[in-house]
């Protein structure tokens, strides 16, 4: 398996993930860290992003906190979470500014509704990626269910859901040893 | 205490809750920031998210543009550190624990058994971003074509991004 040469190939690797991530990063994250660079195989980014899950904050940012450190230690970290918000904390004070100037600007929410269509097939796209990782097994994909139904469908907070399905699943893997 | 160290506080104590993602605090964010303080309009408050969508990085940095809106640039630095900080410290050690205890049941039951949960989850963010804005069937379609070129050939997916802004700016969607 490939691995990254230093801190500077770890940041500009991330940078180019946070660059791209409109609509969301965990697309891109996959896209370039497992298809392009082979940094990570599929299994250890769901893995991954199942820990990042549990831990508070935004889920793909503690995935990249994570990556970072394994990839480099605490340099790699930084390296890879400054890398991921650099960009768009630039971009995204220059949209505040602007809006506290002009206020809403129809023409940016209207091509904002395109990308938010295409964001949603590219997430939707990789989580069926993700999907064959799985073990041809019926009780992930039960959980797997459970989990969208309740945060889809019924709408429940998502910690609640949490909550209440972490303990099985993980209850469900330690008996099958 | 100022207005930007209190909000500093408020956000650093929900960064440090916030299991699951930014979205499961942001209720508590409106109740603060538009109810209790009154620093910004319930009007600024969907705003800033909806903006926020429009850049590229993590969705979770629209806290970012809250606090801008909020309490200028010492806002946004507020919030903005009150959510990563502990994000990042807890990730440290979490890294840490896990280099450690790598092949432990207990690591190996958070890692397989959390994971189809994860992927539950991402499929249901894919849906609710697609709920999000008012469409038809054209909206549909578009994510249904960006699902079967990215998941099938190598294409650059911000080509179709770039469509998708173009079919939005055009009115087809």
């Amino acid at each position: 398996m490939a691995e990254p040469r230093n801190a500077r190939e770890i940041f500009l690797t991330f940078a180019r993930v946070g660059a791209s991530g409109f609509g969301g990063v965990n697309f891109w994250l996959r896209r370039i860290l497992v298809q392009e660079k082979g940094w990570v195989t599929d299994r250890e980014y769901l893995e991954g992003l199942a820990i990042g899950q549990i831990i508070p904050g935004p889920n793909v940012y503690n995935l990249t906190v994570m990556l970072g450190y394994r990839f480099g230690g605490v340099r790699g970290a930084f390296a890879a979470v400054a890398g991921l918000v650099g960009a768009p904390l630039a971009v995204l004070l220059i949209f505040g500014v602007l809006y506290q100037r002009y206020s809403a600007l129809p023409v940016l929410h209207s091509a904002l509704k395109g990308m938010i269509a295409v964001a949603a097939g590219l997430l939707l796209a990789n989580a069926l990626s993700l999907a064959v990782a799985l073990p041809r097994r019926a009780r992930p994909w039960i959980f797997l269910a459970l989990a969208f139904a309740g945060v889809a469908v019924m709408r429940w907070p998502l910690l609640y859901v949490m909550g209440v399905l972490a303990p099985f699943a993980m209850a469900a893997v330690w008996r099958r040893r | 205490m100022s207005d930007w160290l209190a909000l500093f506080w408020h956000f650093l104590l929900l960064g440090s809750v916030a299991v699951g993602g930014v979205s499961t605090v942001m209720p508590d964010m409106y109740r603060y920031v538009v109810d209790e303080n009154a620093m910004i309009t319930a009007r600024e408050f969907s705003d800033a998210y909806a903006l926020a969508q429009a850049a590229p990085g993590p969705n979770a940095l629209w806290v970012t543009l809250l606090g801008l809106l909020a309490q200028g640039w010492a806002g946004a630095l507020a919030t903005t550190l009150g959510i990563l900080i502990p994000a990042t410290a807890f990730s440290l050690i979490a890294s840490r624990l896990h280099a450690r205890h790598a092949d432990t049941p207990l690591a190996l039951a958070v890692r397989r058994g959390l994971a189809p949960v994860a992927l539950g989850f991402m499929l249901a963010s894919g849906w609710l971003l697609l709920r999000s804005i008012e469409q038809d069937w054209r909206g549909y379609a578009l994510a249904l074509v960006s699902l079967a070129i990215a998941a099938g050939t190598r294409l650059n997916p911000l080509w179709l991004m770039a469509a998708g802004a173009l079919a939005g700016i055009a009115g087809w969607i």
